[in-house]
């Protein structure tokens, strides 16, 4: 008990000390999933638009699919990706396994599935509302989805939220691709996994706590901006029909 | 060119097996403002909605004076029962449908000063649209569809969930542009509105026109059984 109590005080030492290790660890994991989740967004908001808005053979089955894939296990994409870039396999030249880079890409390929789908939502939600209008005023297929992207900017933030909040809480997939190699690949999930197992409590207890401190301030964020778009728009699900002028 | 008269031939709409409009012919000449009466299911907003192109006809044909399809589409404008309203700023929203018919910046800002201007809705110009009340809301919709200057305008039940004061200040701007030179077709359910606002009525029942008339002689002197006992309030379907 005492062990756990003398961990938890060096854990806020560390938290409140600044220690350099840590920060640096903070500092990683914060870059390596905001890449990914920019990528991820950069792809995923339009697919979702698209897949909104245009009426094609497979739509359904591409639904499914990107809703499916919202689930993919970590572990997998780690080891999909370790086969892909490891120096045998296809972009072994490449000579990324191992980096931040493919940790960004690992995040990435799971993230993306996750903003789509849930793009799909609201941006579905919103065409609901808007498709009518926007046929009167003769906007092709290209021009809704350009829309609806622009007026769904809020709720595309806490979609965005959303997508940052699962990867920087994700652990397998970057310790697979990564390594959690000190000073080069080592974020704040794999430095838990690894420093508990070494018991190494204290570490691992203050990037706990930081990791909780970011899911709260994500999801804080989120809230925030969810109700501060209420009114003025973003939040689709805020009118429909002829309430709730 | 005008894209008036517009010919409906043997129209017919058709959902999940159900008949909703059957064999409908009309013409729609420039001039008097119709209005389209009926009894709820009548086909009023489907009858619109073909008419200006949102939904396919199941059979017949719809055809516009001219034939030439792109023109008829920016020379007609719609405005639904509730607005749709952009996320965006009252102007915005004007400026969008501007930007759609590729009308330049310059005559931009001067139809929405315009346009604003007559619906009353200038001092709202930088308020986001959502915020707006019902009223003013459609009237942004009216400015919207104004400042594409329509040679038709369809409008679909556009007083239906406004109070009197509301209602007047859409009446007026439909008068307006109607005044102006656009065409009004529109739909209602409010027979005080149809005294009111149409020089003709077109009279829907069960997916067909039943009567079709000047509005003097419809409410004085409806022909058919009907449309006498619509008038009445005895029509129940």
């Amino acid at each position: 008990m005492s062990d756990l109590g003398s961990a938890f005080a060096l854990a806020l030492h560390l938290v409140i000390g600044f220690d350099p290790e840590l920060g640096e660890i903070v500092a990683r994991s914060l870059v390596v999933s905001l890449s990914a989740v920019a990528i991820a967004a950069v792809i995923g908001f339009p697919l979702g638009g698209v897949v909104a808005v245009y009426r094609f053979p497979g739509r359904r089955a591409a639904i499914i699919l990107l809703n499916a894939l919202m689930g993919l296990p970590p572990v997998f994409v780690g080891l999909m990706l370790y086969v892909l870039l490891s120096r045998a396999g296809p972009l072994g030249a490449l000579g990324l396994l191992f980096s931040p880079t493919a940790m960004v890409i690992a995040q990435a390929v799971l993230i993306t599935p996750i903003i789509a789908a849930l793009s799909h939502r609201v941006l579905r939600d919103l065409y609901q509302e808007y498709r009518e209008q926007l046929c009167s005023l003769g906007a092709a297929p290209k021009d809704i989805v350009a829309t609806l992207l622009w007026d769904a900017r809020l709720s595309l933030v806490t979609v965005f939220m959303a997508g940052f909040g699962r990867a920087s809480a994700e652990v397998g997939a970057v310790l697979i691709v990564g390594g959690n190699i000190a000073h080069v690949t080592r974020v704040m999930t794999t430095t838990i996994a690894l420093e508990t197992s070494k018991g190494n409590l204290a570490l691992a207890l203050a990037l706990g706590l930081i990791l909780v401190l970011v899911a709260i301030g994500v999801n804080a964020l989120a809230a925030i901006l969810g109700s501060a778009t209420g009114p003025k728009g973003g939040q689709v699900s805020w009118r429909h029909g002829r309430g709730g002028r | 060119m005008s894209i008036l008269p517009l010919q409906l031939r043997n129209v017919s709409l058709r959902a999940d097996g159900r008949v909703l409009l059957d064999d409908l012919s009309l013409d729609v000449e420039a001039g008097p403002k119709t209005v389209i009466l009926g009894p709820n299911g009548s086909g009023k907003s489907l009858l619109l909605r073909l008419c200006h192109g949102l939904i396919p006809p199941f059979g017949g044909t719809i055809r516009w004076r001219g034939d030439d399809a792109a023109m008829a589409r920016r020379k007609q404008a719609m405005v639904f029962q509730d607005p749709v309203m952009l996320r965006r700023s009252v102007a915005a929203n004007i400026a969008y449908a501007l930007r759609l018919a590729g009308v330049d910046r310059g005559t931009r800002e001067i139809r929405i000063d315009d346009m604003l201007a007559r619906t009353g809705l200038t001092d709202l110009r930088k308020r986001p649209a959502t915020v707006l009340s019902g009223g003013e809301q459609q009237r942004l919709a009216l400015a919207r569809a104004w400042a594409l200057e329509p040679e038709v305008l369809f409008l679909d039940e556009p007083t239906a969930s406004l109070d009197p004061g509301a209602t007047g200040a859409v009446e007026t701007v439909i008068e307006d542009m109607h005044r102006g030179g656009c065409k009004i077709v529109m739909t209602t359910h409010d027979l005080g509105q149809a005294r009111r606002l149409a020089d003709e009525i077109i009279f829907l029942h069960k997916g067909g026109v039943a009567e079709r008339a000047p509005a003097d002689d419809f409410f004085e002197r409806p022909a058919s059984d009907t449309a006498r006992a619509f008038l009445e309030g005895r029509l129940m379907w």
